[in-house]
């Protein structure tokens, strides 16, 4: 028999399992214990290097959750090999948000593997948040609203190039080297496009080398003989040494600019040679753990100890590392703003409500800002200069 | 009598396979059908290179790079010449025939292991020449090429159901005609030719000819693949055709078994889940294991052939004999 207690206790249940139904639906991946995220990276494959990437920040979520984690939730990453193969990749990220249910991806990393996925997320509505790629096509925020790219990006990056050449020298001859691919063309995008129409003439000559080519010896000669003075070098490690190489040895008396991609000392410089190298200018944004300077930084200090207790005193010298370091710190970020509302919606609103954000590598000054038309979280970087030993920051930090 | 039961069993068991496979769409969910088309499409390209290396005798690592033209091709005929998808697939894989036939030419002077190295720099060098900037304005260069998902007619499927169950169209009908080329008068020339070429000339089988048509249904085979894989991804770019997928081919048709048909559908699943579980697998080590996935698939690998040495089908003859004749053991 149907009293009128039980109906209204049944009742009052199911209008609590509806509610509490709907809440799940619209915060998919979310508990009152845990939040869960994924992301693809390619572990396995041509690619693997990069999957350091991915440890550090399971590490650093581990760090966070051994802390209490975010707003009483445990962060549960789910990280998978892609192999750095795309149909791979949609695979995996297909699995993360229909079986696993993930509350958004994280750090994806790779252009072709990220390309694959973007409609499918943006049709879906899940956030693909800070990208670990430097292609400017994911900072869009027009046509892919739920797509967030982190690095400075390559054409940001080209754009302090041209500015500070502008106005040092403004009657250059400008020879460009770069790599046959979306990162060498997006650097020659980005170097005409702050040149402008009036400046365009500024480039003399531009040569191209494929990856398999042996040497960009030849490039180099011709650059040089088309009476350029001042030299871009858009290359990635192996060629950027050989070019600094042979422009020192040509006698090639240019101003060399090498993309932050080929900085690193010990894998580019240092090859080359270190007196080769000298007069070199780079944009940076992080700081070198190499780099004697930052020996008692805070931030430098906080990486240590992390690595120590982490990690290992390989990954504290490596670029990736720290890279992934700054990028899950961001994501924390993002996750205490966004309170107790995890939906995928305030998730993506509070990524692109990033204000002033200070990480521990970044360099002094500078802050991670986003906003909805704002889809590129880092866009600031400093000048350097080599002088035979390390870099030499100089000047104040740009704006791309 | 014997060949006339295993003849019916076969057939049985043909029939229950494909009965799952078309059950298969309406019981799964959207990520475990683009599973299942995954496995579908390697099937298919297995089925090609079964033909070539494990009738024929010719063996090719290269196989990746007619999957490529497949690929492309579809691309590039749907996204910048407006041909639909179904159209596009067949001419793609025709082309492919065009090119494997006359990659069969050369082939024709290379044996044995000189074949397979010619055949991997064909390999090694796909992804370079995708990505050659003479062919930007189709290729997408290294960007690659995005492609619109087809919709089901009239909007009565999920488009993963209508991918997945194209897929096994194809799949279906290639297996039919890879069934007759192998059982008939074609296929026994083409492992006399594997087996006794000399012995096969001499009894009047034109070894080039065959050896260079082989080349060339092989091929559009992988082609085939190719296109479908393109349009079930969504995407091509340069990474999708790397070195490791015309290994990955290869290790496929010996999982499976060579020279045996049915064995591609094992080592299909071998490719599509074996790296998944090895990664899985790779977590149990710690945090720190995750560089492993490729040790582990090796591991499992080499595991599964020293279990298997004539692979999947083999084993599974091995099992059926068994059944068949409980005393044929101890004779």
């Amino acid at each position: 028999m149907l009293t009128r207690r039980s109906f209204l206790q049944s009742s009052a249940a199911a209008a609590f399992a509806a509610s509490a139904g709907s809440a799940r639906a619209e915060t998919p991946g979310v508990t009152d214990t845990e939040i869960k995220i994924g992301q693809t990276m390619p572990y396995s494959g041509p690619a693997s290097a990069y999957g350091v990437i991915g440890r550090t920040e399971t590490a650093y979520f581990k760090m966070i959750n051994e802390q209490g984690g975010v707003n009483g939730r445990k962060i549960n990453l789910i990280s998978l090999d892609d192999g750095y193969s795309p149909p791979k990749t949609v695979e995996q990220v297909r699995r993360l948000v229909e079986e696993e249910k993930v509350a958004f991806l994280f750090q994806t990393l790779g252009t072709p593997p990220n390309a694959a996925i973007r409609q499918y997320l943006n049709d879906n509505k899940v956030p693909q948040l800070f990208v670990a790629t430097g292609a400017s096509m994911f900072s869009d925020p027009q046509h892919f609203p739920w797509t967030m790219g982190y690095n400075p990006n390559y054409q940001t990056e080209a754009h302090i190039y041209a500015k500070h050449i502008l106005a040092t020298k403004p009657d250059a001859k400008i020879g460009v080297l770069y790599q046959n691919d979306s990162f060498g063309k997006d650097y020659l995008i980005g170097m005409k496009d702050a040149l402008g129409a009036e400046h365009a003439g500024m480039i003399v000559k531009e040569a191209s080398y494929e990856t398999s080519e042996p040497t960009v010896d030849s490039q180099v000669v011709t650059l040089q003989g088309s009476g350029a003075d001042v030299f871009l070098i858009v290359a990635t490690p192996k060629f950027a040494a050989q070019a600094i190489r042979k422009s020192f040895d040509l006698g090639w008396n240019a101003v060399r600019y090498v993309t932050i991609v080929s900085a690193s000392i010990a894998t580019v410089l240092k090859p080359a040679g270190l007196e080769k190298s000298k007069g070199l200018i780079t944009a940076t944004f992080g700081k070198d753990p190499t780099d004697p300077r930052w020996k008692d930084d805070g931030g430098m200090k906080e990486w240590a100890a992390f690595c120590a207790k982490y990690l290992s005193p390989t990954e504290f010298i490596d670029y990736n590392a720290g890279y992934a370091y700054g990028a899950a710190g961001t994501m924390i970020q993002v996750l205490k703003q966004s309170g107790n509302d995890l939906s995928r919606d305030n998730v993506m609103k509070q990524a692109a409500n990033l204000k002033d954000l200070e990480l521990p590598l970044l360099l002094p000054g500078m802050r991670i800002n986003t906003s909805p038309t704002n889809y590129s979280p880092i866009r600031q970087m400093q000048l350097s200069t080599f002088d035979g030993e390390s870099w030499q920051l100089f000047g104040e930090l740009l704006m791309g | 009598m014997m060949s006339g039961s295993s003849g019916r069993q076969r057939r049985g068991v043909t029939l229950a396979v494909l009965a799952c496979a078309i059950a298969f769409p309406f019981l799964a969910s959207g990520y475990h059908l683009y599973q299942g088309a995954q496995v579908l499409i390697l099937a298919i390209a297995l089925l090609g290179l079964n033909l070539l290396t494990g009738f024929n005798g010719q063996i090719s690592l290269g196989h990746g790079a007619f999957f490529a033209i497949g690929g492309y091709g579809a691309a590039i005929l749907t996204e910048k010449f407006g041909v639909a998808y179904w159209a596009a697939i067949p001419i793609a894989s025709l082309v492919c025939f065009g090119a494997g036939f006359l990659f069969g030419f050369p082939a024709l002077r290379f044996g044995g292991l000189y074949l397979a190295l010619a055949t991997f720099a064909l390999a090694v060098a796909t992804p370079q020449i995708l990505s050659y900037k003479g062919f930007d304005a189709w290729t997408g260069g290294s960007q690659g090429v995005l492609l619109a998902k087809p919709h089901a007619p009239f909007g009565l499927l999920t488009a993963d159901q209508w991918i997945y169950l194209v897929c096994l169209f194809c799949a279906a009908v290639l297996y039919w005609a890879a069934r007759n080329l192998a059982t008939g008068r074609i296929g026994r020339a083409l492992i006399a030719i594997r087996d006794q070429p000399i012995a096969a000339e001499t009894m009047g089988v034109n070894a080039a000819l065959y050896k260079t048509t082989c080349f060339g249904v092989s091929a559009l085979y992988a082609g085939v693949a190719g296109g479908l894989s393109a349009i079930a991804v969504g995407f091509v770019s340069p990474e999708s055709f790397g070195l490791s997928l015309s290994l990955s081919f290869l290790v496929g048709i010996v999982v499976g078994g060579l020279a045996s048909l049915g064995g591609v559908l094992f080592g299909a699943l071998f490719i599509e889940f074996v790296p998944n579980l090895a990664d899985q697998l790779s977590v149990n080590f710690g945090e720190s294991a995750k560089a492993l996935p490729g040790a582990i698939y090796g591991l499992l690998l080499i595991l599964i052939m020293a279990a298997m040495p004539t692979g999947v089908a083999g084993a599974l003859r091995f099992a059926a004999r068994l059944a068949a004749a409980p005393g044929a053991r101890s004779s």
